[in-house]
């Protein structure tokens, strides 16, 4: 199997979905002759044009809404925010517009497009460049929100998300473009709506997606040398949230830490933990544990920047806690 | 390529057409016997929420949308009633849709703001002041894209052009070449703030010229020139692929919403008064019988018999059932999915 960045991973995606089918093109700021801010859409233009691979103008909420337009007469566009701060300008086309309009229709329009983009902290972005938004699109009924950590899931995700025919929010991880693996040829197409056990043990269960994902499997290798094995469930989906898997994981290790890249209030983690707690009350052990991003703007000194962030040392911790080790 | 022209609809009227332009009497009838229903149905409690009335504007859709082809994608704003009967939409299924009901245009789940018939090309009814003008660019994009000849129209008021969705669209439709038509419906009015209170320029259509796209401010109260005008932009977008933007000079003759009196705070009794002696329909059936294409009792009689389509669609409306209590899940995601 050929080993792959995650940005080429993406980059195979979206070459292979626009070969299959004419209806998908790709739109956002310097997707094209730049060749993606962050290389993504690299070759594109050439391969498939201006109209298929089209730059915009620094115009989040217009482009947005243009491609919720194309999506409600049936093309199935892939737009690109060149990062996710950027497209809270664009946030009411998502909300409004997008995520309501098969419902307020009474099912007449559907809006099959995948809006993308990097999402999280990088390394001393600052405050506005440096913010994970899962938890603000997953509470929207009729929006999907998908956050792959892998090459491989990043692709098969991908693919999946430009086929399905819902508006989907597809939040790819800043600092995981480099990031290479086994990516399987051609048609590999991942489920939406299912979590991935990364990892698997019986002491405890650390629920993690996109960059907390990498964090968890290097803390669950520190753990195991210590005799505690950890069951690493991917969410891959945040939402719909595959509470099966997670419930699954939980049951067996009757203990459970939910690790987010993102803030702590109304975050991802507390609507696993709901699930947990009302669908498997009788198996835990010990009171459920998060570890998020701290609850503060991102700041820029790097030290502080790293006290803010998820690490493998604070998900030690609270696995320790949660088994009493400690 | 900025133009600002007003046609000369004072030649006398094509008697040819004379079949097209008693039913465009009958259309702007339809909507307004279609409203004064609707406002009473609202004071009786059978339709909830905001209900916002076409009354005074009707030569606008009516006018514009006999230029529109029947595979052309129209958009709207949520004072959209009009657009959307004239579009087709039952007065039955509209009515419905305002009471709630499953036999609604979109299920009972939209209500006033939100009509769609996907098989009419009538693609909403959106409720967020100026977001739904990127969507019909975007329907444009795809016009394009597939290399069609159809256009999308966008109908909004003049309030929506002071926001960055406005802009934003019309630079990238210009940009990009896209057959979209602008259609600023200008009652004077966003809600109770007047133009000059919320423009820092009074003449709307100038606004295109910061997007050197095609222009005109057309007399939104006589339904040929409105016409005319629409026949003008919709050649351009489908010929050759340039959007326009049409400044339309209207007027409505009721409240904001139906909590809104018709004056008070922001206008005179005075003002309304003046206004409705430009009643667009007043305007085209005199001008009907002035030119012999119809006598006063034709007009009565035409009338009549919108008043009987309306009746009848309120009882459609008020003895059609609720949905079932299972539609409340149905339609937040694609079948077999979510």
């Amino acid at each position: 199997m050929p080993t792959l960045t995650y940005r080429d991973a993406l980059n195979q995606a979206l070459r292979e979905e626009m070969q299959r089918d004419p209806e998908v093109f790709l739109m956002g700021e310097e997707v094209g002759v730049y060749q993606g801010a962050y290389k993504v859409s690299r070759g594109l233009l050439e391969e498939f044009g201006p109209m298929r691979v089209v730059d915009t103008p620094i115009t989040e909420l217009g482009f947005a809404g243009v491609g919720v337009g194309a999506a409600m007469v049936g093309l199935r566009p892939v737009i690109e925010f060149m990062t996710w701060n950027f497209a809270l300008l664009a946030i009411d086309q998502l909300v409004n517009s997008a995520a309501k309009m098969r419902y307020m229709s009474g099912g007449q329009v559907g809006v099959p497009a995948v809006f993308r983009g990097p999402g999280g902290a990088a390394l001393q972005l600052g405050a506005q460049h440096s913010q994970a938004f899962e938890s603000y699109y997953a509470h929207i009924p009729g929006l999907m929100v998908v956050a792959p950590a892998t090459p491989a899931d990043a692709k098969g995700l991908l693919k999946s998300a430009i086929r399905d025919d819902n508006p989907i929010v597809f939040i790819e991880g800043e600092m995981l473009y480099n990031l290479k693996g086994e990516v399987p040829e051609g048609e590999h197409l991942v489920p939406l709506g299912s979590a991935d056990v990364k990892r698997a043990g019986d002491h405890v269960t650390i629920v993690c997606h996109s960059k907390t994902v990498a964090v968890a499997l290097k803390a669950a290798e520190q753990l195991a040398a210590e005799g505690t094995e950890a069951d690493v469930v991917d969410l891959r989906t945040i939402r719909p949230l595959d509470a099966g898997t997670i419930l699954e994981s939980v049951t067996r290790t009757h203990r459970c830490v939910v690790a987010e890249e993102g803030w702590p209030f109304a975050g991802v983690g507390a609507q696993v933990v709901d699930t947990i707690q009302r669908e498997a009350f009788d198996a835990l052990d010990a009171p459920i544990l998060r570890v998020t991003g701290a609850d503060v703007p991102m700041p820029y000194n790097k030290h502080l920047e790293r006290a803010a962030k998820v690490d493998p040392a604070r998900v030690i911790a609270a696995v320790k806690q949660v088994m009493y080790l400690d | 390529m900025a133009t600002s022209t007003r046609p000369n609809a004072r030649r006398g009227l094509d008697q040819s057409r004379a079949d097209e332009y008693r039913d465009w009497l009958r259309q702007m009838l339809l909507i307004r016997r279609f409203e004064e229903k609707a406002g009473e149905a609202y004071s009786l409690g059978k339709v909830g929420g905001f209900c916002h009335l076409y009354i005074g504007q009707e030569a606008v859709a009516v006018g514009s949308l006999a230029a529109v082809g029947k595979d052309d994608y129209v958009v709207c704003s949520y004072r959209e009633h009009g657009h959307a009967l004239v579009r087709g939409i039952s007065a039955r299924t509209v009515m419905a849709e305002l009471f709630g009901k499953a036999a609604g245009c979109s299920g009972g789940k939209g209500g006033s703001m939100h009509l769609f018939d996907v098989s009419l090309g009538f693609l909403g009814g959106h409720a967020i002041v100026g977001a739904h003008i990127p969507l019909a660019t975007g329907m444009a994009f795809a016009a394009k894209y597939r290399d069609t000849r159809q256009v999308a129209v966008c109908y909004f008021g003049e309030a929506a052009v002071n926001n960055g969705a406005f802009h934003e669209a019309l630079n990238m439709a210009a940009l990009w070449k896209l057959p979209v038509i602008y259609i600023c419906e200008n009652n004077r009015y966003g809600m109770g703030t007047a133009l000059e209170r919320a423009s820092a320029i009074y003449d709307i259509s100038e606004r295109a010229c910061s997007y050197d796209m095609a222009n005109e401010v057309v007399d939104g109260q006589d339904v040929l020139i409105m016409h005319a005008a629409m026949e003008r932009a919709v050649q351009r977008a489908r010929a050759d692929r340039h959007p326009t933007l049409l400044e339309v000079r209207t007027y409505r003759f009721m409240g904001h919403s139906m909590s809104d009196p018709i004056h008070g705070h922001y206008r005179t009794k005075e003002e309304v008064e003046e206004q409705r002696k430009r009643d667009p329909i007043a305007l085209w059936s005199q001008r009907l019988i002035a030119e012999g294409l119809m006598d006063e009792a034709g007009v009565k009689a035409l009338d009549k018999e919108v008043l009987r389509e309306v009746n009848d669609a309120y009882q459609f409306a008020e003895e059609a059932p609720d949905p079932e209590p299972e539609a409340l899940w149905a339609d937040v995601y694609a079948p077999g999915e979510g």
